[in-house]
């Protein structure tokens, strides 16, 4: 009988400090999340220094609760694996430095991760890929849809060409004075709300899978700076709602446009803003006419975490991909 | 007792390996480059040169800055991971203190410093007293203006170590004259084996709450405060 494949996962690209033990790329033996939201809220979104200081003050912490509640030695682990990038650079290093000396002291392989196929892979954690696939990955770094042939290879087939999904929600919200993340805010009101205001959609060139969202987020602050200089009142419900209408409608017309182009059998959702209700519902009912299945992860797994970076890692452990001790963060790591 | 020295806290990469107090290797650059690419190798290249395991290691010591922030991370990150993955004691030493070493034999003042912008420098006052470095003024981040401004009050003879030596010097010969003395090249780069040896005369810090010495709060950090005391 073949061994199982232990992987240990560390990923500190943003403000969660993570860890995680993954068996054979599909079951969670651990998976430790330390947020650092609370510190950001002061500053209505995340500060890098502030990132960056807190995930050395964190990293050990969280390896050690790891370990423990793992109950699993290092003699098991086959391989340390890392995210190397996109992120935030200083907050990439401590995590790529910290996998480097584990490498190190323990005389394992090391694997640098992208950030993105863990995110993508946090869905193998719960249900086996079916090719080609199609994952959408929405958070407050990312709009990206990504197109699957087989294990380890991406195709980036859209992306945002300005503010990310995510940001743009933590834009909007900002404007309506609430408080950050902004996102599961304007999703609460948006279910309270009417669509009674015609936000733009961008949709881009004819035949294009890429994003923008920039045009929207301005769109939305001069309708309300446009509403108080005429004495106005437009209910935050509503412009939540038409808001949320306008990034929801062209998210999941896209994703579908995708899916029956390149002829997938599963679409995935990940990233921070696939626990928004509103774009969960729609995208269901969209998908369920198409008769493909859409996979969208516990959101626990949808945020960062290390057991999607430990899952991806496995996949380019298995196909003997290595990283080397001088193995680096690189904040804007195009996905290979 | 063997002890792995790392210092990344500023331009300078040290990685010093010893024998109880006796340097038995040592890598030193002094440029302007990666030291995140660069520790783990010039770790692991030192190591098989000695022919030292990693579980062969007795003790970590590493430069807690103050310095470049991003640099002082990639040390402590790769040092305290290391101790905890080894099960070692781990121990910072002040970056200032590395440097201080390096007036071993002055009797008087040694300011140590580094350049931290806008006419700021990461600087303390250390002096040797009974073979002991002993600190005269905590380390802080203040004007060159008013270090100097302290030391003409003094009255004391001051050696001046830093690898940012040349943005000072005519200042600090113009204001302290011959009460200042300020060596050649090498003196003013940081050696891994005063670090080590430094390391090796002090207790361990706790692995988990070893944090660097950045001797600045973060600018958001800052404004913060400062707004919290205005809302009072
Ligand atoms: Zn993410």
């Amino acid at each position: 009988m073949k061994k199982n494949t232990l992987i240990l996962g560390i990923e500190t690209s943003c403000d969660e400090t993570a860890v995680a033990i993954v068996k054979n790329g599909t079951e969670i033996i651990t998976n430790v999340v330390a947020s650092q939201i609370e510190s950001h809220k002061r500053f209505g979104g995340v500060v890098p220094e502030i990132a960056s200081r807190h995930h050395v003050e964190q990293i050990t912490l969280i390896l050690e609760e790891a370990f423990q509640d793992a109950k699993v030695t290092w003699d098991e682990i086959d391989a340390i694996t890392v995210t190397e990038g996109p992120g935030l650079v200083g907050a990439l290093l401590v995590g790529v430095n910290a996998a480097k000396a584990l490498a190190f002291a323990k005389q394992k392989p090391l694997v640098g991760v992208h950030h993105i196929a863990g995110h993508i892979y946090a869905n193998r954690l719960e249900k086996e890929f079916q090719f080609p696939l199609l994952a959408l990955i929405v958070s407050g770094g990312h709009t990206e849809l990504v197109l699957m042939k087989e294990h380890g290879s991406y195709e980036l087939i859209g992306e945002t060409r300005d503010d990310a999904a995510g940001e743009a929600y933590d834009k909007v919200a900002r404007m309506l004075n609430l408080p950050y993340p902004g996102g599961p805010h304007i999703d609460r009101l948006a279910t309270n709300g009417e669509k009674t205001i015609n936000f733009p959609r961008a949709w881009l060139e004819e035949g294009s899978y890429d994003f923008s969202f920039s045009g929207l987020k301005s769109a939305v602050i001069n309708k309300i700076h446009n509403a108080k200089q005429r004495g106005e009142t437009l209910k935050d419900e509503d412009i939540a709602a038409s808001f949320q209408a306008s990034v929801v409608e062209v998210l999941t017309a896209k994703t579908v446009k995708a899916a029956k182009q390149y002829n997938v059998n599963q679409v995935i959702v990940a990233g921070g803003v696939a626990a928004n209700k509103g774009l969960r519902k729609e995208l269901e009912a969209v998908f369920l006419d198409t008769g493909i299945p859409l996979l969208i992860p516990d959101i626990t797994l949808c945020t960062d975490n290390a057991a999607m970076i430990a899952a991806a890692g496995t996949i380019a452990y298995e196909q003997g991909r290595r990283s080397g001790l001088d193995l680096n963060a690189n904040a804007s790591l195009p996905l290979k | 007792m063997n002890i792995l020295a790392i210092d990344t806290s500023n331009q300078v990469l040290g990685v010093s390996l010893l024998k109880d107090d006796q340097v038995v290797g040592e890598v030193m650059t002094n440029l302007t480059k990666n030291h995140s690419v660069r520790l783990m190798p010039a770790i692991d290249n030192l190591m098989n040169e000695i022919a030292l395991k990693p579980e062969q290691l007795d003790r970590i010591v590493v430069a807690k800055g103050p310095g470049s922030y991003t640099g002082v991370r990639i040390g402590i990150s790769t040092a305290k991971t290391m101790a905890w993955a080894l099960d070692i004691p781990v121990v910072g030493v002040s970056s200032l203190e590395v440097l201080a070493y390096q007036g071993r034999f002055f009797p008087e003042y040694i300011c140590p410093f580094f350049d931290a912008r806008r006419g700021l420098v990461f600087t303390g006052l250390y002096q040797w007293k009974d073979n002991k470095l002993v600190s005269v003024l905590e380390e802080k981040n203040l004007l060159m203006d008013d270090v100097l401004k302290k030391l003409v009050e003094d009255q004391k003879r001051v050696v001046f170590l830093s690898p940012d030596i040349s943005i000072y010097k005519e200042k600090i010969q113009q204001i302290l004259g011959d009460h200042a003395i300020i060596p050649e090249g090498p003196y003013h780069i940081p050696q891994a084996g005063h670090l080590g040896l430094a390391g090796l005369n002090k207790d361990s810090d706790s692995t988990h709450e070893l944090t660097p010495n950045y001797l600045r709060l973060a600018e958001a950090e800052a404004n913060w405060l400062k707004q919290q005391k205005g809302n009072k």
